[in-house]
């Protein structure tokens, strides 16, 4: 953008811009507003005009022209930028073997019917269809008809030649250079290797598929209208209900019933295992140990200093001493009480 | 598998062709259309807007319910309709009790929005009220020029965005060759403050002023109005930075030995290859150096040489 006098000038666009442009004070009318901004609108506009005329110009009949500069002013694309197209199959190869187009030209001199004749197309030389007659050789096989042959082998390099082109236009398509008028629609999937053979639905499967069909409404098919000779639906899954909370006379009080129905079927089955007898004895022998030991806790030590020289262990002499009401305990749990006497007396002799 | 499809008949082809990415682009069209509650300033802005670009634009009349460009989701049918007409600039007008006589100025790239603008439109007057000589009125479809003014168009977000848009969209068709005698019409910008824009469309009058260069004098030919800048929406950078390439950056080549420098201006190395002297030609040869003489000496030294070997031999 060149600056012309503090205007920016876009020559291309015919634009101009004045950065520096503006009001001391809004004018309070319309008119003198629009008045101010044409009067130095005109200032601007014969900025570009002085750009414009100034130019190299030719004469033509319907006036002169001028050769305009391009635009400056940078504005987004439409479109984004073309994709260079990937080189096909026979490109790549040429290149490698360094073969080079040839113009070649499009009549050709045909030496069997003495004329010049297209060398593509409508009535085209050397045309296959215009030889009636093809002499037979020592090694054609009998039974085939080589007219029929020429066509079906004619038929084969075509198919041939559009598989190359389709491959090479999805190579074109990978690269997002397709040509603008070609699309590659899909005729069906693509079927490679061996396939797995359908598998059939059995009527049970089939049943259960319909039944969940079937129920797969707000209402759960409550209010669908059955067609003739419908059969209920089998394998009905099932639907959670819950009961009001809100206690109440009828439907209200199942919700207790419910819960009651339950407490009371726990409560029944396992009514000989609510006293647990072991653990209860345990509990009782632990608490009065705890007891025990609080009242006698000094006491019992001056008293295992006395009684070393006596071969039974020192520790446990308080203890077999109020031993008259424990008498029940000993008898559930001797052992334990054994087991402990056997490792304190180990104990104490070390 | 796959198959290839091609169009069936020459018409579509061309078509298709035209609506292909190309590498130096020749315009973009404009799709005019509206909301489902216009009024009647509205109409009047939006189908004097069309008559303007006539050339180069698609109006719409029906009542569109699904297009929200400001919103995710409401732009889809907008970007269909850019598909199928092939339109890069969009207006969308449209009223509302919170926007009154809204027109949503934006544009596309790859049939996507790309940036968006929000206006309202007040002070509106059509071209039927301006009175004015009819030989002035200019020939439709010619270049406009296009002013603007006022320091706000730079200093503010929303009016440099603005300034943008409206160039994009009134600026015409990009020329090579102008020709002098069908320039006729002007839009002037000018910033009033800092969200109001008053546009207007003159026609312009060439005055003999002794020069080349014409004297100018502008005559409102309509319409006006003024522009009130609402809501924006700017291009993302990246798709910005992808959208503003040109086929120009890309053939760019680097050109050896040539730098250029702000003081010096444009400089050149010159490699200078060796002097060959002893090849060189000279500008008058001496007696010495005749061809004649050269050859002359050439073959007596051979005669001798040949004598000599001769008397070796016997």
């Amino acid at each position: 953008m060149e600056t012309q006098n503090e205007y920016q000038v876009d020559l291309g666009n015919l634009m101009a811009f004045d950065p520096f442009h503006h009001f001391t004070s809004i004018p309070s009318s319309r008119e003198e507003l629009v008045a101010k901004c044409l009067s130095n609108g005109t200032e601007l506009v014969q900025a570009v005009v002085s750009g414009v005329f100034n130019l190299p110009s030719t004469e033509d009949i319907e006036g002169p022209l001028v050769k305009l500069p391009p635009p400056t002013t940078k504005l987004p694309r439409e479109k984004p930028l073309p994709k260079p197209k990937p080189p096909t199959k026979w490109e790549q190869f040429a290149k490698a073997k360094g073969i080079r187009n040839r113009k070649k030209d499009k009549v050709v001199w045909d030496e069997q019917t003495g004329t010049w004749k297209r060398r593509y197309g409508f009535d085209r030389v050397n045309d296959d269809a215009d030889v009636p007659i093809i002499e037979a050789k020592m090694t054609d096989e009998p039974g085939v008809d080589p007219f029929a042959k020429r066509v079906a082998e004619k038929k084969e390099r075509v198919q041939k030649n559009q598989k190359n082109q389709l491959q090479n236009l999805k190579t074109a398509a990978k690269a997002g250079a397709l040509p603008s008028h070609v699309q590659l629609a899909a005729t069906a999937l693509p079927i490679t290797g061996t396939q797995a053979a359908k598998k059939k639905f059995t009527k049970d499967e089939l049943g259960n598929v319909a039944g969940l069909a079937s129920t797969a409404t707000a209402s759960g098919g409550k209010f669908d209208k059955k067609l003739r000779g419908e059969k209920p639906v089998k394998n009905q899954g099932k639907h959670r209900k819950f009961l009001p909370v809100v206690e109440g006379s009828g439907i209200g009080s199942q919700e207790k019933e419910q819960t009651d129905r339950v407490l009371s079927k726990l409560i029944s089955s396992n009514s000989h295992e609510i006293l647990n007898v072991d653990k209860a004895v345990t509990m009782y022998n632990v608490n009065k140990e705890r007891k025990r030991r609080n009242q006698y806790g000094k006491p019992s030590s001056t008293r295992n200093e006395q009684g070393k020289s006596s071969s039974t262990p020192s520790k446990l002499k308080p203890n077999n001493k109020p031993m008259k009401a424990k008498s029940l305990p000993h008898k559930g749990k001797g052992s334990f009480s054994k087991k402990g006497k056997g490792s304190f007396s180990k104990k104490g002799k070390a | 598998m796959l198959k290839v499809k091609t169009p069936k008949c020459g018409r579509v082809k061309r078509e298709l062709e035209k609506r292909a990415p190309k590498l130096v682009e020749t315009g973009k069209k404009t799709l005019i259309l509206q909301g489902t509650k216009t009024s009647n300033v509205l109409n009047t802005v939006l189908s004097e807007i069309y008559h303007l670009k006539r050339d180069n634009a698609i109006r719409y009349t029906r009542k569109n319910d699904s297009i929200r460009p400001f919103e995710s989701g409401g732009e889809t049918s907008l970007e269909f309709f850019s598909m199928k007409t092939d339109c890069s600039i969009f207006v969308y007008g449209s009223t509302s009790k919170k926007r009154p006589d809204n027109l949503v100025i934006g544009r596309t790239y790859d049939h996507h929005i790309y940036d968006l603008i929000e206006v309202g439109v007040e002070n509106f007057k059509r071209m039927n009220s301006f009175t004015y000589d009819k030989k002035l009125a200019p020939q439709a479809g010619s270049k406009p020029f296009i002013v603007f003014s006022g320091e706000a168009f730079e200093s503010v977000d929303e009016l440099k965005h603005l300034k943008e848009v409206l160039l994009e969209l009134l600026r015409g068709e990009v020329v090579d060759n102008l020709n002098l005698a069908g320039l006729g019409r002007v839009y002037v910008c000018t910033a009033i403050s800092s969200n109001r824009v008053f546009l207007t469309h003159c026609a312009m009058r060439l005055k003999k002023s002794g020069t080349i260069v014409p004297r100018i004098e502008l005559v409102e030919i309509g319409p006006s109005m003024d522009f009130v800048v609402r809501r924006h929406r700017l291009p993302n950078e990246s798709l910005k930075k992808e959208a503003m390439k040109t086929a120009k950056d890309k053939l760019h080549k680097k050109i050896k030995n040539v730098s250029k420098d702000a003081l010096q201006g444009k400089l050149g190395k010159i490699y200078v290859p060796d002097q060959k002297i002893g090849e060189m030609a000279l500008p008058n040869k001496a007696k010495g150096v005749k061809r004649e003489r050269r050859e002359a000496k050439m073959k007596n030294s051979n005669d001798e040489r040949s004598s000599k070997k001769q008397k070796e031999d016997s």
